[in-house]
């Protein structure tokens, strides 16, 4: 799935005109299996819960319709799920990127944490001797070092202990949040607040505001930024074009002589950063402090929108506005439906064992295959 | 074929219920607005049905629902993120609710204020006592109960249960209140049996379902024969006590039901108290108290029914001590020296709400156990 060509490819390379109509059919039918087969994963999930839904006694055209009203419907809905989706298009990234050189990593958690937890303290000693601006930025590329360290640690256990990059991520974040919790509730414990363990406030003057006109923070920006940039370092850029390689075929990288170990880090570390910078988002546009709160399962809601956009960081944006359109219209439908939250889990369950089991079905449809092809095998 | 068609109807009569459904909710809700009937909009931060803090909550709800004229609105598992600004942004935008409970400690910093700031017409009120009459809105406020009286009720009624006279306290984190909770547990313990000890674990979270069985296990092994808790959901310890054989005291909410041996009696939040009394205030167009914190004597926290491990005594003991709480009689009765250095920490009686109190960072001697 890491080797997934990508639409746009269809787009570049013209060799003559000619060829090049030729050539952009056969792209376009190819690669119009990769949009085909999601959304075909996307409906069949969508079949199923509605199975779910009447079989409770509920009906899924009220589903649907709240599902609109609540994360779409209204501006206030719309910004509603565009700040909902914020975190996880950089949470999502941290998946996608380690994706395409063939690793599963799942600590986006624990980067955002420690990031987040890094920059608020990083921040403490500077505030009213360095001005919000500077500090800011000081805070957020210290949340991505931090982040990009953390996931780098798995990274380079997988490729020089040949640890499983799965579990080391995994485990990595709950070591993550152990450490947070034991500088909140100890060295850096802002006392004046008995109750909640958390560090000094940064106060209003030194949070990163909204994006002007609108109740979205910059979070959503950066993140959109961020997709086009490592999309573009990804495929555009010998560095991507290396690390697909070795995505594709690890010996064959190294019998090339790429660099194997440094690419395997440098994406561990691309997508630690990535959910470090999430993590600073939510310290410095929503929380204001580092707590417990800042582990709230954004870095594994990122895991499921990654899979669902194939790892594509064009994809994931609009992946992230669905789900955080889910997860907001997710309260107007207990309040209105009478339904427990859960009931937007299994959706989103749903929609991730379907788009799983739909990863078979590709090559299987000659209708995708070039004429000349379809033969083949 | 047949039940294909069926089927196919079946749908057909769900899709059309659901317009029609969606429709006149819609109207409902318009007319209710219009009619200036109260809509009640509760968040809490996990399940309401968890045998603690939520499930508290949510009980004084389903009571407040029948109070005629109040809607209520509720969503669960809100993290305390900006997704319960959203939450509560939602209910009033789309539900037009008047009054929001946040039911969640991390809820009020920022974002109840920043709520409340930006619908100043909403009246917000918060389960923990942190209002600040100088640099909070206006229409925000707390209400809180103070638990660690019926914990102490817990303690009397403990205390004449102990063989081993040891008993086992299974804690969350060594804050204040969870140590208030503690050390009035051991006073009340101690106030019929001077001889009895409360062993204390912290777990570290709130919600550590593993630890907190460990933990159980843990003290029941040193002795304790009755075992008590101050975590999110005490299900597990309650559960574990009563397979390993020995009493428990319940935290929160009713447990009784997970213990029908060894369950002796425990410590709940009364919100319906407080809940009516809005409902009431603002039916009469009243302003809101912006504060309000009690236990017993303001009936805002109460006793779990006796179970099956209360002894006849235990119980009259105990329901001598909600008689005397009720008076305010003081739990704390100084001078009383912490368990570390033996330094006097608390040095005269302080009334059961004196703010002194809400600034516990010891445990008292009779308590075993650090809170580092």
């Amino acid at each position: 799935m890491s080797d997934a060509p990508l639409v746009t490819e269809a787009l570049i390379n013209p060799a003559t005109s000619r060829a090049a109509r030729s050539d952009f059919a056969v792209r376009l039918r190819a690669n119009s299996e990769y949009v085909v087969i999601p959304l075909l994963a996307l409906a069949i999930a969508a079949a199923l819960f509605a199975i779910f839904l009447m079989a409770i006694g509920k009906s899924p055209v009220d589903f649907i319709s709240y599902v609109w009203r609540g994360g779409f419907g209204t501006s206030f809905s719309l910004q509603n799920t565009l700040q909902r989706s914020a975190p996880l298009i950089l949470t999502a990234l941290a998946v996608a990127i380690p994706a395409r050189i063939g690793l599963i990593m799942i600590g986006g958690e624990g980067a955002l944490v420690l990031g987040g937890f890094a920059s608020a303290a990083l921040a403490i000693p500077m505030i009213g001797h360095v001005p919000p601006l500077p500090t800011l930025i000081v805070m957020a590329v210290f949340a991505m070092a931090v982040g990009g360290f953390w996931v780098g640690i798995a990274g380079y256990l997988r490729y020089a202990r040949g640890v499983n990059e799965t579990i080391s991520s995994l485990l990595l974040t709950y070591i993550g949040i152990a450490i947070m919790n034991f500088f909140v509730e100890g060295a850096l414990r802002d006392l004046t607040d008995p109750n909640k363990p958390s560090t000094k406030p940064l106060g209003k003057a030194y949070m990163i505001g909204t994006i002007p006109g609108a109740e979205v923070h910059w979070g959503f920006v950066f993140g959109l930024a961020l997709c086009l940039a490592l999309y573009f370092l990804m495929s555009r850029t010998t560095f991507g074009f290396a690390a697909r390689v070795t995505g594709g075929n690890f010996r064959a990288a190294l019998a090339q002589g790429l660099p194997v170990g440094r690419l395997i880090v440098a994406c561990s570390a691309i997508a630690g950063a990535c959910a470090g910078l999430a993590g600073f988002f939510e310290v410095a546009a929503i929380q204001g402090r580092a707590n417990a709160s800042l582990a709230a399962g954004y870095g594994f809601t990122g895991i499921l929108v990654s899979f669902l956009a194939r790892h594509n960081p064009l994809v994931i944006p609009a992946v992230a506005i669905l789900f955080g359109g889910l997860v907001a219209s997710g309260g107007l439908i207990q309040r209105r439906m009478g339904l427990p939250d859960a009931t937007v889990l299994v959706l989103q369950g749903l929609i991730f064992v379907v788009l799983l089991t739909s990863e078979t079905l590709y090559g299987r449809f000659s209708i995708f295959k070039p004429r000349g092809e379809r033969d083949r095998t | 074929m047949s039940a294909r068609e069926i089927s196919r109807r079946a749908l057909l009569r769900t899709a059309a219920f659901g317009v029609a459904g969606a429709t006149l909710g819609m109207g409902a809700a318009g007319r209710a607005f219009a009619a200036k009937d109260l809509t009640v909009g509760v968040v809490y931060v996990g399940a309401r049905d968890d045998f603690g803090w939520n499930q508290a909550h949510a009980v004084a709800i389903k009571a407040l629902k029948e109070v005629p004229g109040v809607k209520v609105v509720e969503e669960e598992n809100v993290p305390e993120t900006d997704a319960v600004s959203k939450s509560m942004e939602s209910m009033i935008n789309l539900d037009g609710a008047g009054l929001i409970l946040a039911t969640s400690f991390g809820y009020y910093k920022p974002f109840v204020l920043d709520v409340a700031k930006k619908y100043p017409d909403v009246e917000f009120r918060h389960a923990a006592p942190l209002w600040n009459k100088d640099t909070d809105p206006k229409n925000a406020g707390s209400y809180f109960g103070y638990l660690n009286q019926a914990h102490y009720v817990d303690g009397v009624a403990a205390g004449l249960s102990t063989k081993t006279n040891k008993l086992g306290f299974v804690a969350a984190k060594p804050i204040a209140s969870v140590l208030s909770n503690i050390n009035s547990f051991m006073l009340g313990a101690r106030s019929v049996n001077p001889k009895a000890t409360v062993q204390v674990i912290f777990t570290g979270d709130w919600s550590m379902p593993v630890r907190e069985a460990e933990s159980a296990n843990a003290l029941v092994d040193a002795g304790c024969d009755v075992i008590t808790c101050h975590v999110d959901g005490p299900k597990v310890v309650i559960e574990t006590a009563e397979k390993r054989g020995v009493k428990s005291c319940g935290h929160n909410a009713s447990q009784a039901p997970l213990a029908p041996k060894g369950f002796i009696t425990g410590a709940e939040y009364k919100w319906i108290t407080i809940y009516k009394g809005y409902a009431t205030d603002l039916a009469a167009s009243k302003t809101l108290p912006n504060f309000l914190a009690g236990g017993y004597e303001a009936d805002y926290v109460q006793n779990t029914p006796f179970g099956a491990g209360a002894s006849p005594e235990a119980q009259k003991a105990a329901l001598a001590a909600i008689a005397g709480l009720k008076a305010r009689k003081p739990i704390y009765v100084g001078p009383l020296k912490d368990n570390k250095t033996g330094k006097v920490v608390i040095d005269k009686t302080y009334d059961n709400l004196d703010p002194y109190l809400d600034k516990m960072d010891y445990l008292l001697e009779g308590v075993v156990g650090s809170t580092t």
